[in-house]
């Protein structure tokens, strides 16, 4: 049987399938065992607590939901208090995610998080919806490397930079969080969008603004990874449009080391399970003894580029 | 690396998701049910009967599953929909959906047949709650509203407490619940847009009348903002306790994503709370109308 774990820098998750950030709760253990999984993803955590944007927070459009939910929470003390004990019921690591509106902030909070019990800190320096000022630090290269340089001498956890797809270059951003110190780079949070109601003229989201999640994200963030994991020797893990085993292989494929699931959680709280069973049957029933050796086995190194003889192939 | 042979097959099965119950040792589960019936009742609601595994028919009153419509237009149907139960079927192991065909999401559930498979989540969120002491409550509901108090009929049967039953609706014909609340001993009455009887002086009267009689121990409702100003009203001035099923659309329905917010105020504070989770069923003095 195919081992499946993975390393993430120091880490070993059990296998590479994680939830995403904000799309998972401890509460989803009252439908799967969430012992299964590679890591426990918590939501995004601030100092303060928040309220979290209007309703609505979801819309449907055509090619998926966009969300504006503004990271609601009870703040840093109730987290560590109350939170991390329920995810510290269940095995897999817990991974913590954590917010700030300036540099100094995101340092302190590093700091006040790095306890027992949470293994590894998931920075969200590309929060889309939080507020329309601050928060967005890897829109910039420079402003990536000045949060992530405080954050990584405020803790000796493992620190992984979530960056946004709204940034111009990624690779930039991504190598400037490597140069930093970063552990692993999380590719990546949501697409800002919009949706305006064609019935009553009006912004289909409270917050107006809101991230796409949706399938239709899977080929946009699998060229990020990609070209991400061209660029950096850190551990790449993507997130965008998984839902089913062989999304898992075409990220490792590009290049990650783990998988990040939003949407499909949410359209089948069992996802997550039964991603990592077809998974596992994915790789037996091709002989795979070990999953770490897909990352990055994309086969391109012998592209036909001459369109006569590609198109001398055939199909 | 391995070789990957060309008999290499795709084995997509995302969807599949439900046809086993990989975790029956939890809570809430993914199902594939299979419908059994799913016709109109009257011009305006329909009811949708599905088989189910035993684990879906642990759902209490006022609790709601969360399911996989399929598409009415060949467009995607990205979420899930919330749906209260209607009925537990305990017996022939179904559970019965009544519902309005509105959204994209309903005109997709009213296309499924007999035999069809329908992936359904659930049982989740707090249900209505019966506390030591009430000997008769007071449900008040309208128009589809109706379909969510209607089980409890049955959870006051269950427990030897007295129910009166007022429907409202537009006009007689879609009165609904009716026959649940009768074949279970309630006293139902009916008010209608069409003799003015549902208008909210003559409800406010009919309360009065109850609490009166000692009939109204406490309060339910559902369905109409309306209606829950009246009940809180009077809940308040005749110290009568109260439960409101709210409505929000969901996501995740488990609690995890934040987005079914609703309002409350809690001794004088306003506060936001999960509709899937801290609810759906809430304290009605609470609960803050739209």
């Amino acid at each position: 049987m195919v081992d499946l774990s993975v390393k993430i820098g120091d880490i070993t998750l059990q296998n590479p399938i994680m939830p995403a950030s904000g799309a998972f709760s401890w509460e989803y253990g009252d439908v799967i065992d969430l012992n299964r999984l590679g890591g426990l993803v918590a939501k995004t955590i601030c100092r303060e607590p928040r309220l979290g944007n209007p309703t609505p927070r979801m819309a449907e459009t055509e090619a998926g939901i966009i969300q504006s939910i503004g990271l609601p929470g009870k703040g840093i003390d109730y987290f560590l208090e109350n939170i991390v004990p329920e995810y510290n019921k269940w095995e897999p690591p817990l991974i913590v995610s954590v917010s700030a509106d300036t540099a100094e902030d995101f340092a302190a909070m590093t700091r006040d998080l790095s306890v027992d019990g949470v293994d590894v800190i998931e920075v969200n320096i590309s929060c889309p919806t939080k507020a329309p000022s601050g928060g967005n630090f890897a829109m910039h290269s420079e402003h990536t490397k000045l949060v992530m340089d405080g954050i990584r001498a405020a803790t000796d956890k493992p620190v992984w930079a979530k960056l946004s797809p709204n940034a111009g270059d990624i690779v930039s951003i991504a190598v400037a969080a490597e140069e930093a110190g970063a552990d692993a780079v999380v590719l990546c949070n949501t697409f800002l969008s919009l949706k305006i109601r064609t019935d009553n003229f009006r912004p289909a989201l409270g917050n107006k603004f809101g991230g796409l999640v949706s399938p239709a994200l899977k080929p946009i963030v699998m060229r990020m990874v990609y070209q991400v994991a061209q660029e950096c020797s850190i551990p790449v893990i993507g997130i965008g449009g998984v839902t089913k085993a062989e999304d898992v292989v075409e990220y490792m494929l590009a290049g990650a080391s783990g998988v990040g699931i939003g949407y499909a959680g949410f359209r089948n709280p069992t996802a997550l399970t039964t991603i990592i069973d077809d998974l596992e049957e994915w790789c037996d029933e091709r002989g795979i003894k070990e999953i770490s050796e897909l990352i990055g086995a994309v086969r391109d190194d012998d592209i036909e580029w001459d369109p006569l003889v590609a198109a001398s192939h055939g199909v | 690396m391995t070789d990957l042979t060309p008999e290499d097959k795709y084995s997509a099965k995302p969807i599949r998701i439900g046809e086993v119950d990989p975790h029956p040792d939890k809570p809430a589960g993914e199902f594939i049910s299979i419908v059994v019936s799913n016709d109109y009742v009257n011009d305006e609601y329909l009811k949708m009967v599905v088989d189910v595994p035993d684990r879906a028919l642990t759902a209490k009153a006022g609790q709601f599953f969360h399911l996989l419509c399929p598409t009415p237009d060949g467009a995607e149907v990205w979420m899930r929909r919330p749906m209260s139960i209607y009925r537990v079927d305990s017996e022939n192991k179904r559970l019965e959906f009544l519902y309005k065909k509105e959204g994209r999401g309903t005109q997709g559930m009213a296309m499924l047949e007999p035999d069809d498979e329908f992936n359904i989540v659930g049982p989740l969120g707090v249900g209505f709650w019966l506390e030591e002491g009430w000997k008769n409550i007071v449900v008040l509901g309208r128009g589809v509203g109706l379909a969510t108090l209607a089980p409890l009929s049955q959870l006051a049967a269950e427990h030897n407490v007295g129910v009166t039953a007022i429907l409202s609706a537009r006009n007689p014909e879609v009165v609904m619940s009716r026959d649940l609340f009768e074949g279970l001993g309630a006293n139902v009455i009916e008010v209608v847009d069409t003799d003015d009887s549902s208008n909210v002086d003559n409800v406010e009267k009919i309360l009065e009348g109850l609490i009166a009689d000692g009939k109204a121990d406490a309060f339910f409702t559902c369905g109409s903002n309306r209606l829950l100003t009246l009940m809180k009203r009077l809940g308040k001035s005749h110290d009568v306790a109260g439960q409101v099923a709210m409505e929000q659309n969901m996501c995740c329905a488990l609690g995890a994503c934040y987005i079914c917010m609703r309002t409350f105020e809690v001794d004088g504070e306003k506060t936001l709370r999960r509709v899937c989770r801290d609810g759906p069923c809430f304290n009605m003095q609470e609960a803050v109308g739209w």
